[in-house]
Formats: C-alpha cells, sequence, structure tokens
C-alpha cells in the first residue's frame, strides 16, 4: 500500500508555527519521523491561515528536500501555488488534487503532464461531494476521461472518493467503499484509489479518532485501497494497516510479520 | 502476440562466499531462464560434497568414482576440484555424530583446515546434523576458518543463535533452513537478522526432496520465495541452495537401478530445482555434475 504522511499540514498548530518562525528543524523532523514510519510520500500544505501561500509552499519544500528526495504530495487549491511547488520536486511529485471541474481538470491534467506527476482525483465538482457511490462514480469517470484525454497513465491516477467525518456524514462511508471497490473498473491499467483517512474521524472525540481511523482504513483496504494519506506515527493504526494486508495476502504471514513489514 | 515481460520491483541479495577465489551467488532481478526477463548476473553453481570419513551409506557406483580419496578429505577436495570442476567443496563433518565416530570439534576443525590448505575454492561446512553436537562443532570449527569467509549451516527455528553467533563473530555467511514451510523461513530470517546478522550474509534451504520423494512440493516453495524475494519481501530475498546429491542417491530407484539410474536421478533433480531458482546446487556423482554445468552453462548463454 503506498502511504502519503498527513502530518506536514499547516492545519496542525506545530507546522503552522514553524512556517512562521521558519523553523526547519520542526519541518526536517517531521519529515524524517514520517518516513521512518515507513511513508513512501510526504503531503505538502500550507495551511489555510498562510498570508504569502507561495512563499511557504517554497520554503516547505526546499526546508524537506534538504533531509530527503521522497516523492512529496503538492496539496494546495491554487493553482500558482501549486505549480511552483511541483517545479521545486526532486522525485516524481503529486498533485493533490483535482476535481471533476472542467477548468480544475484542464488546468491540472497539464501541469500533470508537464511535471510527469501523479495525481489525486476528488470525486467532487463545484456541487460539492455526491451522497452516493453513483453520483461518486459519475464524477470519477469524468476525471478518468479527461485523464486519457491528456495522455496520462490511468494508473497514475488516484481516485478520492472523499470520505466525510462520520459524526456528520454517517452514511457516506458505505458509498465511499463501494466507489473504491469499483472505480477497478473505469479504465485499463485500473485508475488506483486513495483516501484521506483522518477526514473520517474529524470532529469526533478525540479519544476514538486512532480507532475509528483504522477501522474504517481496515474496511477500505478489504474493498481494495491502494493508497491512503494518514498518519503513519500513529502505531495501533499502522499495525492494524499491516494486519489488514496481510489477511488480503498483500505479505506473506510469519510470526513477526508486524516487525518484517517494518523492516522493507 | 506481444510477450508480456515480467518488470519486478526488488531483487535477490547477492551473497559472497570464499575468500582466495570468491564467488558471487543471487542478484537475480527476475526469474532464471526466461528469455527476456532474466537479469541473472550469477549463474548458479555447483559444490561437491566431502565427507570427513567414508560415506558408508553410498552405494559403490557413487563411491568407485573417487576410489581412495574417499579415505582422505583433502585429497577427496582436491579432485573433486581438479578432476571434476567443482565450483565449491561442501564439507560434511559426518562423523561428529555421536551416534557415528563422535568425533570431537578440533578434529573437525583439523579436517577443515586439510581442506581448505588442499583446496582454494569457497567452502560450504556442514555438521553431522546433530543439533547440540553440531552447536559444539560449528562453533569451533567457524572460528578455526576465520577470514575465509565460508557458507555454514544449518540454522533452524529451533536451533539457530550458537551457529547464528559463531557466523557473526567469524565473518561467514549462513545456510537457514525450515523444511518447505514459507513461513517459518521467512520467521527464522528475521530473527537471525534480529541478532544484527546481515540479510545479505543468508543462503536459504527449504529442504530438498529427490525427484519421487517431494520434488514439486519443494519446487514450487522455492518459487514462491523466489517470487516473493523479488516483489520485495525483503525476509526472502535470499539466495537458495539445494542438496540435490544427498536426497537424489538416498532414492531406492537410484541406489538399486541399472548403472546410471541414479545420476540420471541427480540430473533430474538438479536441472528441476535450477528452474526453481536454486543458487547453490550440492552434489555427488561427478558425471551428474558434468551435466548439469553444462546444462547451466547452456541456459545462461
Amino acid at each position: 500500500m503506498f502511504l502519503i504522511g498527513e502530518r506536514i499540514n499547516g492545519m496542525f498548530k506545530d507546522v503552522a508555527k514553524a512556517i512562521k518562525e521558519k523553523d526547519k528543524s520542526v519541518i526536517q523532523g517531521l519529515a524524517l519521523k514520517q518516513i521512518s514510519c515507513k511513508a513512501n510520500a510526504l503531503d505538502v500544505n500550507v495551511g489555510p491561515a498562510s498570508s504569502n501561500p507561495k512563499e511557504a509552499m517554497e520554503w516547505l519544500v526546499k526546508t524537506i528536500k534538504e533531509v530527503t528526495d521522497i516523492s512529496l504530495a503538492i496539496d494546495t487549491t491554487k493553482q500558482d501555488v501549486m505549480e511552483l511547488g511541483l517545479s521545486l520536486c526532486k522525485s516524481k511529485p503529486i498533485i493533490n488534487s483535482v476535481n471533476a471541474n472542467e477548468e480544475k481538470m484542464n488546468s491540472l491534467f497539464s501541469l500533470a503532464k508537464k511535471y510527469n506527476a501523479s495525481i489525486i482525483g476528488l470525486t467532487m465538482d463545484k456541487a460539492g461531494i455526491p451522497k452516493d457511490s453513483e453520483g461518486r462514480m459519475e464524477l470519477a469517470m469524468k476525471i478518468v476521461a479527461s485523464c486519457v484525454e491528456y495522455g496520462i497513465d490511468t494508473n497514475e491516477l488516484y481516485l478520492d472518493a472523499v470520505i466525510l467525518p462520520v459524526n456528520v456524514a454517517q452514511s457516506h462511508a458505505k458509498e465511499v467503499l463501494k466507489t473504491i471497490r469499483d472505480s477497478k473498473m473505469l479504465a485499463d491499467p485500473a485508475p488506483k484509489t486513495v483516501l484521506g483517512l483522518s477526514n473520517v474521524s474529524q470532529g469526533s472525540s478525540a479519544e476514538y479518532k486512532s480507532l475509528i481511523n483504522r477501522t474504517f482504513l481496515t474496511m477500505a483496504i478489504a474493498n481494495g485501497l491502494d493508497a491512503a494519506i494518514l498518519d503513519v506515527t500513529d502505531k495501533e493504526l499502522m499495525d492494524s494497516l499491516i494486519t489488514a494486508e496481510l489477511l488480503m495476502e498483500k505479505q506473506l504471514y510469519c510470526d513477526s510479520y508486524l516487525e518484517a513489514y517494518r523492516k522493507k | 502476440m506481444e510477450r508480456l515481460i515480467e518488470k519486478w520491483q526488488d531483487k535477490i541479495s547477492e551473497v559472497v562466499i570464499g575468500a582466495k577465489k570468491p564467488i558471487k551467488i543471487g542478484g537475480e532481478t527476475g526469474i532464471y531462464f526466461i528469455d527476456g526477463e532474466d537479469k541473472c548476473p550469477n549463474p548458479p553453481v555447483v559444490a561437491m560434497e566431502v565427507w570427513d570419513m567414508e560415506p558408508e551409506s553410498w552405494p559403490e557406483v557413487l563411491k568407485s568414482n573417487f576410489g581412495n580419496a574417499l579415505k582422505d578429505p583433502g585429497e577427496w577436495a582436491k579432485l573433486c576440484v581438479d578432476k571434476f570442476s567443482a565450483d565449491l567443496i561442501c564439507l560434511r563433518l559426518a562423523s561428529t555424530h555421536p551416534d557415528s565416530k563422535n568425533t570431537s570439534s578440533e578434529e573437525a576443525g583439523k579436517t577443515l583446515e586439510k581442506i581448505l590448505k588442499a583446496v582454494s575454492v569457497p567452502l560450504i561446512v556442514i555438521g553431522g546434523l546433530s543439533p547440540e553436537k553440531d552447536n559444539e562443532v560449528m562453533a569451533h570449527c567457524a572460528n578455526a576458518a576465520k577470514g575465509e569467509n565460508c557458507l555454514f549451516g544449518i540454522a533452524t527455528q529451533d536451533n539457530y543463535k550458537t551457529l547464528t553467533a559463531a557466523c557473526l563473530s567469524a565473518g561467514h555467511s549462513i545456510i537457514s533452513e525450515a523444511p518447505i514451510d514459507i513461513n517459518i523461513a521467512k520467521q527464522l530470517n528475521i530473527l537471525i537478522c534480529d541478532m544484527q546478522f546481515p540479510a545479505d550474509k543468508i543462503v536459504i534451504h527449504h529442504a530438498t526432496g529427490a525427484l519421487g520423494y517431494g520434488l514439486e512440493y519443494t519446487y514450487s516453495i522455492m518459487e514462491r520465495t523466489r517470487l516473493a524475494g523479488l516483489s520485495g519481501d525483503k525476509m526472502l530475498s535470499m539466495p537458495m541452495i539445494s542438496f540435490v546429491g544427498q536426497e537424489a542417491w538416498r532414492a531406492k530407484e537410484a541406489k538399486t537401478g541399472a548403472k546410471d539410474t541414479g545420476v540420471l536421478w541427480e540430473i533430474a533433480t538438479a536441472t528441476a530445482y535450477l528452474n526453481s531458482g536454486a543458487d547453490i546446487l550440492v552434489m555427488n556423482h561427478p558425471k551428474a555434475v558434468s551435466e548439469v554445468k553444462k546444462a547451466i552453462n547452456n541456459f545462461t548463454n
């Protein structure tokens, strides 16, 4: 499973503070910690409160690049910040994210082509997030069609069925799982599937966040999830992930299978 | 029709054995002998068995190839290298078993030194297969051959600590064996690595079944191991060894059949294991050795 570490995001107070004070050690520490917890890529988001997102993105990417050349998922809704972030990446970047809006798809798939980037496609558009799997699949189809139109391999596309917080949109979880299952039929090679996992427990009691996250992740893996943006430093979450993958026969069993995964 | 060539994400580790004339095994980035796919920088090698005593269990048709050399391990080893072109020698310290001659560790060490003097090819060293006695003998022998970078066996799930520690301190490689159980094989490699033993000094043995005696079973486990290793499972991405001679000549057909049956039995078993990904074949009969080396040459060139 492809793991994108979520921690370098200005929504977190420590990151917002580090960006403001230009404290490299916090960012570099988070980067290395997530890599040691088996992240395959790191999400980079300057956060909503940033006064100068371009400058903040440049500083973040350059700061991370000083300690690692791991792939970065440039996470922004602003076109100019996205292009700047992509242009600074050393390893194959990931665009986080496009959605099914026509203009968005035009501009971001061009960027994906230009920077040889993978791209995360959210199954939402101007009207918002569909309430059921059928609606999500319709948007997924539009995104896949646009991907093909721009000559990008469909397996470079990560479809994100957008999970909403369970405390406000309980009926969505099972629709997301169905979308993950059905997305595989949209193209050959099949598009990959991804989840911004922590959203499922957004607003829930702190005591249960990790439990909700790992339970949903396990269910998603059982439905064929390929990638997730998640907190790789959450040990119980990672143990559940490794065990779910084991049960899906992605790894050969041995008594020390948790250790074996972490040795990879 | 378009041929689909599999692209593997990982490679098998490269293990170097020997000091004077070291050889490399492993390093594959594909399956052996598949045209267009196999990238095997180090072709499989053949080791010949030399015992520290005349092997009573061997049939005459096998013994007769070595004559009086069977009584002198140094001469025997030289014969295997000089005349029969063995790539390595596999010293089997059979006489150390308490039910055999119960030879002491010191004597076993002397035999090992004798062979190290007699030949410059790399050595594989196996005990008498009595777990307790082997711990004693192997610890002594590993030390006696310090710096020679031999391949020592055999570590099992129930008995790996002494041998691992001995190999670690004397700089040897190790054979980890799980009897046709891929899950235990992986577990054992983790346990060995937990002792700070480098993964690129481990060679896997899944037990060997001769033709007609479980060959298909071992074959499929070896194939699965290789596929797992190439797919990124670091704890299974080691080269593999097969003790072909020992098993082929245990078959009743080999012992009691027509003159060449044993040789053919050994060749058939060996070539099957070549295809399942074996990197070292330990063999007995010179004619079988020469035929299998020819086959390796044909397959790889």
